[in-house]
């Protein structure tokens, strides 16, 4: 057993409301730069709908993450040889289109324009060319709220054994939202692509990053991530991906998509595992087993033989504690109510979702819906969503564990609907699913009430044990020059140090009482 | 000094001085720079054809240009190769992958050039490089012809010349006067090449000398601890 600690998170889909306000945050922090102007390391889509880049989920088309070939765990675009020869030409590189082109609006003709019968307009200009576009055809959330025909949407892969025809009509229609960043994986096929090892995770909190000086822009992780979130910066040419918002984490602060979430659905977390478990997790044979093994790789934080190890490993006692408070541990292992997004790519991701419910209003009140034993509110295998869907999507297919985290879910309300509505707690609901009282309320507390403190406990990444001089590098972490966890530095140098960290006077700053008997400060 | 001991004594070390010195300072200090600069997300743009041929043709005459000039002569001598044998081998393999380092090349030059996207966000460097490379392959292919003529007549002289002079610039006991019975084309085509060296450094060639041969040895996933932090320089 080797205990490592993950940051985590849980997106709660039964309250996103598609609002986008993570998507905007995170591009006015990370990605408002020439070269990437077309990246979201965070978007929200529509689904069901084929996304950004367009079909991200075909991995027959992208080839992205891996699969298992012979009993043996390989990248589904081919092993290290194969890579090394198309090195040349990927070919299964997206092109910019498949996001789309950037675009701005000539704004200033609205103003500039000459006196005429109609109103001017402010045609697109591409942020590629400088030219005026045509017409703008993709974006990040083009099919915002099922925007588009029902046979462009029909191509979402999630569609897989299901009869899709059904759904065009207007009353069988469903819709959810789906907002998506890096899944910082815990086997990630990025770094596992990466010809130039630039790509890594890392050892203390398992975020994975991609180092800018080491990169050399193979383009190979591009295509070899199957959620298609590492992106080619076409100006400086290099792989730039979500950094987990490392400078607020390691303060102990959460992610700005977290922070900003108007609907309160992220959980920030951390959560212990056996890296022992890691290759055997991975490479189960049946794509179905692949969440169970996910699941069981997650090790109990009260344990004390896990305690111990974790101590042993390296991981101190304020982030074991945090594990223990970890909203993340609570709502995938505990209630088993989140679920990894497609599992069956095999990268183990660790940004994990709460499905979402979708009953139908109308048909409630007309009775015309099967309910749970309170009469009110509708069984699981009765939403608008299909079930199946949501299947494809969380659990490679498998409906069971979703059907009991709805029910769970439903059962929640259903209880809580009885201490509020009726006055008198109805435990029906619950006894049938097998939940306590004390771990309804305190679902209910999680995913209703949703405080700042339960939704995030992060640990600070503890930098004032790793520097010497911890008061002159007060205000950095996470902005230091370079990679912190770089060993992209030549031993054999031309120059006898480089610089790397930043230069800080020998002379040691006065304190604020190291007054002279003049009063002059020295 | 005569030009020639200029063009074939004291260039080649001017350009290979430049090329290590100027290579290792950009290893050291500007590693972010050190890239391939791949344009393929912008348009891929019959690249796997192009790339593909282009690459693969240069890396070979790379190679060939290796074999035959750098490597003693006494070693093909010794592998009972016989310098006409030598010289029909080199145009053949000069002829072959010539040609399709040539046909991927100029696609990729009409790219560079036509292509809209491209084209807005190319460098000086990048059109200049891609542009002088071509004619250096074009000079090295117009000297096949000549080849052709010295074996023909069963006269590998100045095949042979020419490999004793690489050598004598890489063992630093410059024989230029090597160069000067030979044809024009072949002095044209040499000085153009060595230019490559020159300006090298300081253009996305340096990608070359970062090939990742290692990723075929080391295992798929690489984590990272955190490097203790020193207080001061």
């Amino acid at each position: 057993m080797k205990i490592r600690a993950q940051f985590a998170m849980v997106f709660n889909l039964d309250k996103c409301i598609g609002c986008h306000t993570c998507s905007v945050t995170c591009k006015n922090v990370w990605t408002n730069r020439k070269g990437v102007e077309y990246a979201w390391f965070n978007n929200v889509e529509s689904k069901p709908g084929i996304g950004y880049p367009k079909e991200w989920e075909n991995q027959e088309k992208w080839k992205g993450g891996w699969e298992k070939l012979n009993g043996k765990l390989e990248l589904k675009a081919g092993g290290k040889i194969k890579k090394l020869v198309q090195i040349f030409a990927n070919p299964n590189m997206p092109q910019i289109d498949d996001y789309y082109e950037p675009f701005t609006f000539d704004y200033a003709r609205l103003q500039n324009a000459p006196l005429s019968e109609a109103a001017p307009t402010a045609r697109p200009v591409s942020q590629v060319t400088g030219e005026k576009m045509d017409k703008v055809t993709w974006g990040p959330n083009w099919e915002d709220d099922l925007a588009g025909e029902f046979a462009s949407r029909a191509r979402d892969k999630n569609f897989s054994n299901m009869e899709k025809e059904m759904y065009k009509q207007f009353e069988n229609t469903f819709h959810m939202y789906l907002p998506r960043i890096c899944n910082h994986c815990i086997n990630p096929a990025c770094v596992a692509s990466c010809p130039s090892g630039a790509l890594y995770k890392r050892d203390e909190d398992g975020i994975v990053l991609a180092d800018q000086d080491r990169c050399r822009g193979w383009r190979m992780c591009i295509s070899g991530c199957p959620y298609k979130k590492v992106f080619f910066n076409w100006e400086s040419s290099k792989a730039e991906k979500c950094v987990g918002c490392y400078p607020r984490v390691e303060n102990g602060l959460p992610t700005v998509c977290s922070e900003s979430c108007v609907g309160r659905i992220r959980y920030n977390g951390i959560i212990l595992y056996d890296a022992d478990k890691i290759s055997e997790a991975a490479s189960a044979d049946n794509v179905q087993d692949l969440y169970q093994e996910h699941l069981d790789m997650f090790v109990d934080p009260f344990d004390p033989a896990v305690i111990a190890q974790a101590k042993k490993d390296g991981i101190s006692d304020d982030w074991i504690l945090a594990a223990q408070k970890s909203p993340i541990y609570k709502m995938a292992v505990q209630w088993k109510i989140a679920f990894p997004l497609h599992p069956e790519y095999r990268t183990l991701p660790m940004i994990w979702y709460v499905p979402p419910l979708s009953p139908v209003q109308s048909q409630i009140d007309q009775k015309a819906l099967p309910t749970e034993a309170d009469g009110v509110i509708p069984k699981a295998s009765a939403m608008r969503l299909p079930v199946k869907y949501l299947a494809n999507l969380l659990t490679a297919g498998q409906e069971q564990p979703i059907v009991d985290a709805l029910n769970r879910m439903i059962a929640m309300r259903s209880y809580q609907r009885s201490i509020h509505v009726e006055g008198t707690p109805d435990t029906r609901a619950l006894d049938a699913v097998g939940m306590t009282e004390d771990m309804a309320k305190e679902m209910y507390r999680y995913l209703a009430i949703a405080n700042y403190e339960d939704r995030f406990v992060i640990p600070t990444s503890k930098e004032e044990m790793r520097m010497e001089d911890y008061y002159g590098f007060q205000g950095q972490a996470g902005f230091s020059f370079g990679n912190d966890s770089s060993t992209g530095i030549s031993p054999n140098s031309l120059f006898p140090e480089r610089r790397k960290e930043t230069v800080e006077s020998r002379l040691l700053a006065p304190h604020a009482d190291d007054h002279d008997v003049s009063g002059e400060r020295y | 000094m005569s030009l020639n001991t200029l063009f074939f004594g004291v260039y080649p070390y001017i350009c290979l001085t430049v090329f290590v010195i100027g290579s290792w300072i950009r290893y050291d200090n500007e590693q972010y720079t050190w890239k391939t600069d791949s344009s393929m997300l912008l348009s891929k743009d019959n690249m796997l054809l192009a790339s593909n041929l282009f690459h693969v043709g240069i890396l070979m005459l790379f190679l060939g240009h290796f074999a035959g000039m750098v490597l003693p002569h006494g070693l093909w001598v010794a592998l009972g190769v016989s310098d006409l044998a030598h010289q029909w081998l080199a145009i053949w393999a000069g002829l072959i992958f010539g040609t399709a380092c040539l046909v991927g090349g100029v696609m990729l030059w009409r790219r560079r050039m036509f292509n809209p996207r491209i084209r807005k966000n190319s460098r000086r460097a990048d059109i200049f490089v891609l542009s002088w490379l071509l004619l250096t392959l074009i000079l090295g292919l117009l000297t096949i012809p000549f080849s052709i003529g010295h074996a023909n007549k069963g006269d590998p002289s100045v095949m042979l010349a020419l490999g004793e002079w690489v050598r004598s610039i890489l063992v630093l006991n410059p024989k230029p006067e090597l160069m000067a019975q030979a044809d024009p084309i072949f002095r044209a085509h040499i000085f153009f090449g060595l230019t490559v060296f020159l300006i090298f450094p300081f253009t996305r060639l340096v990608h070359i000398l970062t090939a990742p041969f290692n990723y075929a040895v080391r295992a798929y996933q690489i984590v990272r601890t955190k490097r203790p932090v020193k207080s001061s320089i």
